[in-house]
């Protein structure tokens, strides 16, 4: 986004280059992190779709998990009810997932600040709140599950296997690739230009002309529709679509990835999903193996990080690396 | 006579503050108008009218024929009204070709195009000599050299009214010299509306000029009218002139 | 029942809903009011003032009126300490950035509910009401206890209200919640008016929870259902607006206490929920507020 075009070719090698080693991973990891991995990889997307709307626009949502889960429940409610495949239901979550951003986006850009942060909040506690009263047929906490004969995908001779490792880790991967490409395209075009400077001073931006509402509105649609096919990716490739994820505590997670990776940088949200996830997952090892009497949730961890970023680390890995060393860093 | 911009009647009201209060108005392409008064005369009320950043609690503003008093202020701009702001409100985590480039690449756009961003924006940074700069993050940018990027801003959208809100507010001499040769080119393309405290500035730049006070117009005339002018003298200086 | 007492059992239970919702919002709208602060971690306190309170009344013998006196005393003291050292450690250090502070407030809300489930336990507990009395209606009886919590609370919200108009602590605390950089030139201690207001803040919530607590027992999840609810009065009674939270907790409370009569509670939450996003985006000086211009 600088003025020289300079920084083009180590843009283009980290982003390739990482999307290779996370290929050559799915070769080399053992069985229980090639599993975590891909799942890894889907809430990245997620966290790339929230870091669109909160890194580059500035808008703090608390309400993400709503698109997650009209992606997650948008394919996963048609294919154990009606039966559908998985093309039909991939594109429904999806399609779920924009429709409800721009209805979202279209009542809650009315606010800003606070209100924003609440509005967004309490439409997707309604959501979560819905996906309880409607139990009969999303069986609530409990959630469903999607038949492993449905997860699959017949491309003339091949078969796409959901519920192989190997093709959940890289179709999980592909899902990843694409949105980053799609990421890296958006903060460098002139639309991502425009993001930023309503981030940095709405007022001006209206005064040089722009329509902030309308690009506010095409970041949240943009936003919710990733989140969205994380949701859906979500649901096929691991078969378990449960109110959990629409709970607010999946719309904290988000914010929690891209503030330790880094907000506003490309691969912040990777970097951050990846840290949390080992955390968590370390921390809650450590701690039945030292204290075994302890019942002390991830969540806990998951407060104290949030705290102690927001503190000490605001701009999270990646942006404290671009703020002192690596300027070009999108 | 052909106006490029009138106002008629306009107001704004802040609850009983009548910060403008009914003022007519009209400029004419080409010229140069200062508008001057005393603080709170509502000279910054009045242009933030002009460009839509405030609504009007009466009033109509037309500009080159076509009624545009409920027209949002990014419309206004898009017709060819540009602003800069009073306190220099540049954006400054981006760098001065980025700041520059948001204003090029909107005026490309609305021309239907998508070539000639990297032209137009050096362009405007050479015209107000901020050239070796472009890649400087706007705010590290010195205090004048904000100033001149604002206007750079202004400059880029190639606006047929450019209203620059005391644009040598906190210049040092030498900075004001340099952007009175700057305003009269401009003033070359576009019409130049601009609020002004320096009144040396002001005599040696306007065509015209109009000064405001309590929200209405107290006098308009050529530099020589207003100098001449014993209700201006008396709004400034609180005495009956002699 | 006929319907008229079932009503008026509705009504009552309402009511006792509305009292204890209004002492808790009345903390959030002061926090915010004031200092400009979301603080998400509200509920928390409220958990925190039920807990300990069950811990006072757990370490007391005798009448259950003495554990519970005690209780009421110190578990609000506890809770206020602990808001104090929060806003000291964290939001003083954020400069009150309404942004971020409601980052760190999550933050807050999740390890205190965590430092809870580890030292209390996942266990719901009771603590014994200090009396058993039971006022007779000619169509049923009622508990007498919940009249008192009426009471109580109607007698608390009296007194911060004669503190926040008619005493020169209240007269500090609305100008530093009209203007705080004037106010810090007066030479007001903006500062520990900030402290003293999120302490206070803290502190109604946390006697909101020990008077509910012997009707309600005590879990390390029960304060997640009361912040939605007085986000919804302070959110509908406009934010800041003292009276505005105290007619909107009676409106809540009672609509709440007889709508969950009649209707599923969940459609109920959904539809309150809903009102109150909308209520934001159309009318953010809330229904009693008036319009800043």
């Amino acid at each position: 986004m600088s003025g020289g075009r300079s920084a083009e070719g180590p843009v283009w090698s980290l982003h390739v280059g990482v999307v290779a080693g996370l290929l050559l991973l799915n070769f080399v990891l053992p069985d229980y992190h090639h599993g975590v991995f891909a799942r890894i990889l889907v809430l990245a997307v997620f966290a790339m779709g929230y870091n669109l709307l909160f890194g580059y626009v500035g808008l703090l949502s608390l309400g993400h998990a709503m698109f997650f889960a009209a992606g997650l429940y948008g394919a996963g409610l048609p294919m154990v009810h009606l039966g559908w495949g998985v093309p039909a239901a991939f594109s429904t979550g999806i399609v779920c997932g924009l429709v409800l951003a721009l209805a979202v986006g279209l009542l809650a850009l009315r606010t800003s600040g606070v209100a924003f942060m609440i509005v967004t909040m309490m439409f997707a506690q309604a959501l979560a709140l819905a996906v309880l009263y409607f139990g009969q047929w999303t069986r609530g906490d409990e959630g469903l599950v999607i038949a492993q004969a449905q997860r699959s995908l017949d491309l003339g001779p091949w078969r796409l296997d959901f519920t192989d490792p190997a093709t959940r880790y890289l179709t999980a991967l592909a899902l990843f690739a694409i949105v980053l490409s799609a990421t890296l395209a958006i903060v460098r075009s002139r639309f991502g230009r425009v993001l930023v400077a309503i981030r940095e001073n709405e007022e001006r931006t209206r005064m040089l002309g722009y329509d902030t509402f309308r690009n506010k509105l095409s970041a949240v649609v943009i936003s919710g529709t990733i989140c969205a096919a994380a949701g859906a990716t979500y649901a096929i490739l691991f078969g378990y679509v449960g109110s959990s994820f629409a709970g607010i505590q999946y719309s904290i997670l988000p914010l929690l990835w891209v503030l330790l990776g880094g907000s506003a940088t490309t691969l912040g949200p990777l970097i951050g999903t990846l840290l949390m996830y080992y955390l968590v997952d370390g921390s809650n090892d450590v701690l039945k193996a030292w204290l075994p009497d302890w019942r002390f949730s991830h969540l806990g961890v998951v407060g104290l990080a949030l705290i102690l970023l927001v503190l000490f680390f605001p701009r999270g890995l990646l942006g404290t690396l671009r703020q002192r060393w690596a300027g070009w860093l999108p | 006579m052909t106006a490029l911009l009138t106002t008629h009647g306009l107001a704004k009201h802040y609850g009983g503050l009548r910060a403008v209060d009914g003022v007519d108005f009209a400029l004419r392409a080409g010229e140069i108008r200062a508008v001057i008064g005393p603080n709170g005369a509502g000279k910054t009320t009045f242009v933030s009218l002009v460009c839509g950043r405030i609504a009007p609690s009466a009033g109509t503003i037309r500009f080159d024929g076509q009624d545009i008093t409920a027209l949002p202020a990014h419309q206004r701009v898009r017709l060819g009204i540009g602003y800069t702001f009073q306190i220099t409100s540049v954006f400054a985590n981006l760098s001065a070709f980025d700041n520059v480039a948001l204003s090029v690449q909107r005026r490309i756009a609305d021309r239907g195009g998508i070539a000639g961003l990297r032209t137009g924006v050096m362009d405007a940074l050479s015209r107000t000599g901020l050239a070796d700069r472009a890649g400087t993050i706007a705010g590290s940018l010195s205090y004048g050299h904000q100033r001149l990027l604002e206007v750079a801003m202004g400059i880029a959208l190639e606006p047929r009214l450019l209203i620059l809100d005391e644009p040598t507010q906190g210049l040092s001499d030498g900075e004001i010299d340099g952007f009175l040769a700057l305003i009269r080119d401009i003033a070359r393309q576009a019409t130049v509306l601009l609020i002004e405290h320096n009144m040396q500035v002001v005599m040696a730049l306007a065509d015209r000029i109009t000064v405001l006070n309590a929200g209405r117009t107290l006098a308009e005339g050529t530099p020589d009218e207003i100098r001449a002018d014993a209700a201006v003298q008396q709004a400034y200086l609180g005495a009956p002139a002699p | 029942m006929a319907f008229g007492p079932h009503l008026l059992l509705a009504a009552l239970e309402g009511l006792v809903t509305s009292a204890v919702l209004a002492l808790m919002a009345l903390g959030l709208s002061l926090v915010f009011g004031v200092m400009r602060v979301v603080n998400v971690a509200h509920g928390e306190f409220y958990m925190l003032g039920a807990v300990i309170a069950w811990w006072v009344a757990s370490l007391v013998t005798g009448h259950p009126a003495l554990g519970f006196l005690a209780a009421l005393v110190i578990s609000p003291l506890i809770v206020g300490a602990i808001a104090l050292c929060a806003e000291r450690l964290v939001l003083r250090r954020l400069d009150y950035d309404p942004e971020a502070t409601i980052v760190a407030t999550i933050g807050l809300l999740y390890l205190l509910q965590q430092a809870a489930l580890t030292l209390y336990g996942p266990e719901a507990r009771p603590v014994p009401a200090p009396f058993s009395y039971r006022v007779l209606l000619p169509w049923f009886g009622y508990s007498g206890y919940k009249l008192s919590v009426i009471a109580s609370s109607a007698v608390l919200l009296l007194a911060t209200w004669f503190v926040l108009t008619r005493t020169r602590i209240g007269l500090v605390m609305r100008a530093t919640q009209y203007d705080r950089e004037t106010a810090q030139a007066f030479g007001i201690a903006v500062d520990r008016v900030y402290a003293g207001v999120f302490a206070l803040g803290a502190m109604l919530a946390a006697i909101a929870a020990v008077l509910i607590v012997p009707i309600s027992q005590a879990h390390y999840l029960m304060g997640l259902d009361p912040l939605l609810l007085s986000f919804i009065v302070v959110i509908i009674g406009g934010l800041g607006s003292l009276r505005g939270t105290l007619v909107a907790a009676l409106l809540i409370g009672l609509s709440d206490g007889i709508v969950s009569m009649f209707f599923s509670p969940t459609l109920a939450k959904i539809i309150a929920t809903l009102v109150v996003a909308m209520v934001l985006v159309f009318r953010p000086q809330g229904l009693f507020g008036t319009a800043a211009r």
